[in-house]
């Protein structure tokens, strides 16, 4: 009897707890500084690239000085020093937080950033919760209805998601719901007047919904709520096809595991089945690859905040393109490769959290 | 490859189950007319892509679609519907241009990356990842600052935007060929390779390499895709192709914004449904490949209750 | 008393692209309150189709007809799992019939605790009231299951715990929810023959303590020996015979089951007699205090797989290397073969120290465990087998290469067809056999076999190791086998070394290593291993019982 209640000699034993928790910590700490490398690599790259072209002052003004003005300007900007001196001190400034100056309109880079940061902010939030809100539960049914009709509409419409630019879908809505149906706003973040209501009001978050929820003003929240949903829509679906995508491929993955079936042989329901057996290890490869997606995302935003003329990061990248104001656009594209660096971290950090495989 | 993937179609057609085939087939049709309209083009469209006037009249500026213009005229006086035919010769262009810059430095990358190992795959993928992190359509505008500047021609444009692909999807091919390298590399039948005593150059060439490739076709459709999707997206923000160097349908409904909020839309809907439809033709290919090398599909054209080792053995 | 089960006349086809392909032909059988019985068959042959049959868990592409009828016991079965309402068979599973399944590490959920995973038949079936009350329950079957620590484990996740341990917290499951009738799908094949003793004993009490009745499916004839009263054995969709497990032993009436018997190595009386190998000249392979590390990640301490091993191998000798999982066995002959680098210790290979490996090429062959995946799929079979001969021998020219891999296939007895057919083409068997021809291209003086049979059936095992005995008498190359199979090594191996956590623990000839072990791992080893005859497996099993006992307490 005594073979029963002991194990095989030398059977893998789970580790301590405290050395569990040890793991992880460590995991976190290496994950975390693998953000610096990646930062910067990319910086570096968008660094060299740019100087490839020439100096930002040229490009800029290129066809508007003459070229006595240009060289003084040049070295007023110090950009005839030596490359890598230049580098270096692109680097130092960085580290402290100092993006540059804008060439065409003299404005401090980081300035731009926090102006038009929380608009961008605002947006990619929304578009998030929109994907969420549809993507999830939309790839649960196909999943579940796996190679019937509701999995072969959702498929075609998330494929319909993906092939179609978001600036066309954004087009779209306004053609449909602004300009024919007039329900809905077709441009901007907020009427004229909420804009200045807004702006008026003491801290200021730069976010609207908080500011108006803040000021307690219903015609402000309606409006501002009023002006989110097509960017919101227009971003977050492209977001949404993805997604559904992904939790489709994983879920039918897991459904068809055998621990499934172990729960199925044990009489469990089949909702449950999806819910609670299913999902959770479906999960884990989902916010992993979502990660990934957040680049897509900023993209995503570009486009359509110069298509709705929402007045956020992407909208001014736009607008410093077409001024070649390449100092400027340097600076909002390494922000990005930060955020895109420090987000991919964040969704380790959430996998680690739900897969116990990692945690322990 | 291609020829590959060409080759492959009629057996998988015929093979394929219910859903699969049907978005298999769509995809074929939609490739197939894309690539048709591309290659006929100039006897298709009933105009120039730039040209502005007939004889000597202008077309004029947003006019209606009627029997001259089908699909009425732009503000700048174009017409719509030859625009958007002489498109898809720059769509195509696009994704071979793509292609041939992405497929070869991603494939032989990854396979030598992935069989060699040690400092130079560590430092590839370290590089490969940080570029895959980062947002094509950025990626892509930096490219094409640094190779046209931003103003284009056709080839400096189709150059910027085949450039801009090519680095956020060379990186791709490094990843997927690199993983199934490695994948191939644990195979047993690579280690009988090496106990027999094969140099590594063939076992990379004649054993790993052969059996990495599988799951490239489906990248080349996302690719494809993907290279529409960035010169679109490019030419949105004005740093596309100039509309008397090329048709580009990205160009066109960045100068139809305006026109959308006027209530004019035959503007805006021709290159767009043109974007749609290329794209929805390669991807619904890519989906319909991929269904049809699902194991499951697999197992299910190999019997369960076919006669294996126990009941068929040798004798 | 009735019947918990009745299977009535089962059909299985499934939905293929090439039409309706039949997995079950009419398939009738019962199992009695606290009975076992085994199913038993080689791949292909049906048994685990019936078995899920019984729990209605067949995929969508199955097409399914006659009765699967379970009771309770006390009276007809009258309940049809095919036709049953989706709530009653929801009502019907983990009450009336539980499944184990082969592989405890996928059939438990990753991310869920075990208490969580027990509890949730408990919760289906609206058991055990309280959530706290579920929990108690469940840390209690896994105490009765004889997991240590019920009350700990319980709140681990499935990868903290051993093998044997998932599977006993799967069978802890199955019996929670006070089931008749336990349907074990290979229960012990994917543990180490240790563990599996455990498992045995544990399912022996299932039915001793619990009054559990099993239906038990397995293709390894000692497990049936050891556990089953009745057994039912299936060839390809049919059941050929049934009959209570001693009487089919010792006369089986079919000739199937009298072929399959006939394959089994039975350990204990197989011996080979051959002349001693020629114990003078210098040894093939020599190993001297050899240390093999797996490197770890990211500066973690590396794994030490094989731990100051040394060993000879001499000319025209089959070294037999034994052991469990993990033991170090295989790295052993990756490492004579230069696919893994030795970290310290001597290695000679043909009296000389392995350098970097290009030395030995070509006096090496190698068998790889999985005929399957051990050849490029995209080269012919000819292809493959003549790859030797073209990287060491171009000299000889495409048309003499080509005759002498069809020589090779021939040698094999692979009919000359096979050659220009590409590897899934193959059976398994045909493959290692083709995987045979390939490794003796070259004339190899050594070589290593990796177990080269456990991917096989048993019949087709028995018929590449008869191939492999005739190879090594007429080619006369030393060989090193690795196997986790007692009875297998016995079959084919002049010598054997046992292999324990990277050491060697007893080396010697075969028939003394097997059959009168010195070394306390050897007799666990050699007492664990159910031998496929049910008179002689009881009397074993009474003996190894105070073997396997003494073992836990010395350990």
């Amino acid at each position: 009897m005594s073979t029963l209640t002991q194990e095989t000699p030398g059977a893998v034993t789970a580790p301590a707890d405290g050395a569990a928790g040890y793991g992880l910590a460590r995991y976190l700490v290496v994950r975390f500084l693998l953000i610096i490398p990646t930062v910067l690599i990319l910086v570096s790259l968008v660094f060299f690239l740019m100087r490839l072209t020439g100096d930002p002052v040229s490009a800029a003004f290129g066809d508007r000085l003459t070229p006595d003005q240009l060289q003084a300007k040049i070295h007023q900007a110090g950009y005839d020093r030596p490359l890598l001196t230049q580098y270096l001190d692109y680097l130092r400034s960085l580290a402290t937080g100092d993006f540059g100056h804008t060439v065409t309109d003299n404005q401090p880079v980081s300035h731009v950033l926090t102006t038009y940061g929380a608009a961008t902010v605002e947006l990619a939030c929304y578009a998030l919760l929109v994907a969420l809100v549809v993507g999830v539960p939309l790839g649960m049914v196909a999943a579940s209805y796996r190679d019937r009709a509701p999995d072969a509409a959702l498929r075609l419409f998330a494929i319909l998601t993906y092939a179609t630019p978001v600036f066309f879908v954004g087009l779209l809505l306004k053609l449909v719901f602004a300009v024919r149906l007039g329900w809905l706003p077709s441009s901007g973040r907020a009427g004229t007047g909420v804009q200045l209501f807004l702006q008026d009001q003491t801290s200021t978050t730069g976010i609207y919904l908080i500011d108006a929820l803040r000021s307690g003003d219903g015609t402000a929240i309606a409006d501002v709520l009023r002006h989110a949903v097509l960017p919101a829509v227009t971003l977050g679906l492209l977001m949404a096809g993805v997604l559904l995508r992904l939790v489709r491929t994983n879920l039918i993955g897991t459904l068809g595991a055998d621990y499934v079936d172990a729960a199925r042989s044990r009489g469990v329901a089949p909702l449950r089945l999806v819910t609670h057996h299913a999902t959770r290890p479906a999960l884990i490869p989902v916010v992993t690859v979502l990660g990934l997606q957040v680049a897509g995302l900023l993209g995503g935003a570009v486009l359509t905040e110069t298509t709705f003329e929402w007045k956020g990061l992407g909208y001014e990248l736009a607008h410093y393109l077409t001024a070649r104001d390449f100092p400027a656009v340097q600076g909002i594209v390494a922000l990005f490769a930060v955020v895109v660096a420090v987000t991919n971290f964040l969704v380790d950090v959430v996998a680690a959290l739900i897969d116990p495989r990692v945690r322990y | 490859m291609t020829l590959l993937l060409v080759r492959r179609l009629p057996s998988r057609l015929r093979t394929g189950a219910g859903v699969q085939r049907a978005m298999l087939l769509t995809g074929a049709v939609l490739t197939g007319l894309f690539v048709l309209t591309a290659a006929l083009g100039p006897l298709a469209a009933p105009y120039g892509h730039a040209q502005l006037r007939e004889g000597a009249d202008l077309f004029g500026s947003q006019q209606h679609p009627d029997g001259a213009h089908p699909l009425g005229t732009t503000i700048a006086g174009y017409d719509v519907l030859s625009r958007t035919i002489w498109g898809t010769r720059t769509a195509l262009l696009i994704i071979v241009a793509a292609l041939l810059l992405s497929v070869l430095p991603g494939t032989v990358l990854g396979l030598v990356s992935g069989y060699l190992g040690g400092r130079l795959d560590r430092l590839l993928v370290g590089l490969a990842d940080a570029l895959y992190a980062f947002p094509p359509l950025l990626l892509a505008i930096v490219v094409s600052i640094v190779i046209s500047g931003g103003r284009s021609s056709l080839a400096g444009g189709l150059g910027a935007g085949a450039c801009s692909v090519a680095v956020s999807f060379v990186p791709q091919y490094f990843r997927v060929v690199r993983a199934e390298v490695i994948r191939v590399k644990a195979e047993p039948f690579v280690d009988a390779a090496r106990v027999i005593g094969t140099g590594p150059w063939r076992i990379m060439t004649r054993h790993v390499l052969r059996n990495s490739v599988r799951t490239l076709p489906l990248i080349f459709t996302i690719n494809a895709s993907e290279a529409i999707l960035t010169l679109a997206g490019l030419g949105f923000l004005g740093f596309g192709i100039e509309p008397d160097s090329g048709a580009e349908w990205g160009y066109d409904l960045n100068r139809a914004v305006a026109d959308v909020t006027s209530g004019i839309w035959w503007t805006a809907l021709p290159p767009g449904l043109g974007i749609v439809l290329t794209v929805l033709g390669t991807t619904l290919l890519g989906e319909g490949l991929t269904d049809l090398a699902d194991p499951r599909l697999r197992r299910r054209s190999g019997t369960p209750a076919a006669p294996t080792d126990g009941a068929g053995d040798d004798e | 008393m009735s019947d918990l089960l009745r299977v009535e006349d089962l059909h299985v086809d499934f939905a293929t692209d090439a039409g309706q392909a039949p997995a079950v032909r009419g398939v009738s059988l019962s199992v009695a309150p606290g009975e076992v019985l085994a199913l038993v068959g080689e791949s292909g042959s049906g048994k685990t189709v019936t078995a899920r049959s019984v729990l209605g868990l067949l995929p969508g592409t199955a097409t399914v007809r006659g009765r699967v009828l379970l009771g309770d016991g006390t009276r007809e079965p009258t309940e049809d799992v095919l036709t049953a309402s989706a709530a009653r068979l929801r009502a019907l599973r983990g009450t009336h019939a539980a499944m184990v399944f082969q592989e405890p590490a996928t059939a438990l959920n990753p991310v869920l605790t075990i208490s969580g995973q027990l509890t949730e038949g408990l919760r289906a079936h609206g058991r055990g009231g309280s959530r706290a009350e579920r929990r108690a329950l469940a840390v209690e079957w896994l105490g009765r299951v004889g997991i240590p620590d019920p009350a700990v484990r319980a709140g681990h996740y499935p990868h903290q715990l051993s093998g044997g341990q998932k599977q006993r917290a799967v069978i802890a499951m199955a019996l929670a929810l006070g089931t008749r009738l336990i349907v074990a799908d290979e229960p012990t094949t994917a543990l180490d023959v240790t563990v599996q003793a455990e498992i045995l004993e544990l399912l022996h009490r299932c039915r001793t303590d619990f009054g559990t009745a099993v239906l038990l499916i397995t293709h390894n004839m000692g497990v049936v020996a050891d556990l089953a009263d009745r057994v039912a054995v299936m060839r390809a969709g049919r059941v050929v015979e049934q009959a209570p497990t001693r009487q089919l032993f010792a006369a089986p009436a079919h000739p199937y089951t009298r072929e399959l018997l006939a394959a089994v190595p039975d350990f204990g009386t197989g011996v080979r007699e051959r002349p001693a190998a020629a114990a003078d000249g210098a040894p093939v392979v020599r190993a001297g205090r050899l240390v093999v590390e797996h490197p770890g990640r990211l500066g973690r301490r590396g794994f030490r797989a094989v731990d100051g091993v040394s060993f000879e191998i001499r000319p025209g000798e089959v070294l037999g290397l034994v052991g469990e999982s993990g033991s170090g066995k295989t790295t052993i002959g990756r490492a004579i073969a230069g696919l893994t680098p030795v970290t310290s210790g001597e290695l000679e290979l043909f009296g000389a120290p392995l350098t970097r490996r290009r030395g030995s090429a070509g006096r090496i062959g190698y068998v790889f465990q999985d005929p399957a995946t051990s050849f490029d799929p995209l080269l012919t079979i000819a292809e493959s087998v003549a790859e030797p001969l073209v990287v060491h021998r171009r000299e000889l020219g495409a048309k003499e290469i080509r005759a002498r891999a069809g020589a090779l296939l021939e040698a094999v007895q692979l009919p000359r067809g096979l050659a220009d057919r590409y590897p899934h083409e193959l059976s398994g068997g045909q493959r290692q056999r083709a995987a045979l021809a390939r490794a003796l291209a070259l004339r190899p003086t050594l070589l290593v076999a990796d177990e080269p049979t456990s991917a096989l059936d048993v019949s087709v095992q028995a018929k590449v190791l008869d191939l492999f005995t005739e190879l090594q008498r007429e080619f006369g190359f030393a060989a090193l086998f690795v196997s986790h199979d007692l009875a297998v090594v016995e079959r084919v191996a002049d010598r054997v070394a046992v292999l324990h956590r990277g050491r060697i623990v007893e080396e010697g000839l075969t028939g003394l290593v097997l059959g009168s072990p010195r070394d306390d791992y050897t007799r666990r080893l050699v007492a664990a291993l159910p031998v496929p005859d049910p008179v002689r497996q009881a009397r074993r099993r009474r003996q190894a019982s105070d073997v396997l006992e003494e073992g836990v307490a010395g350990a």
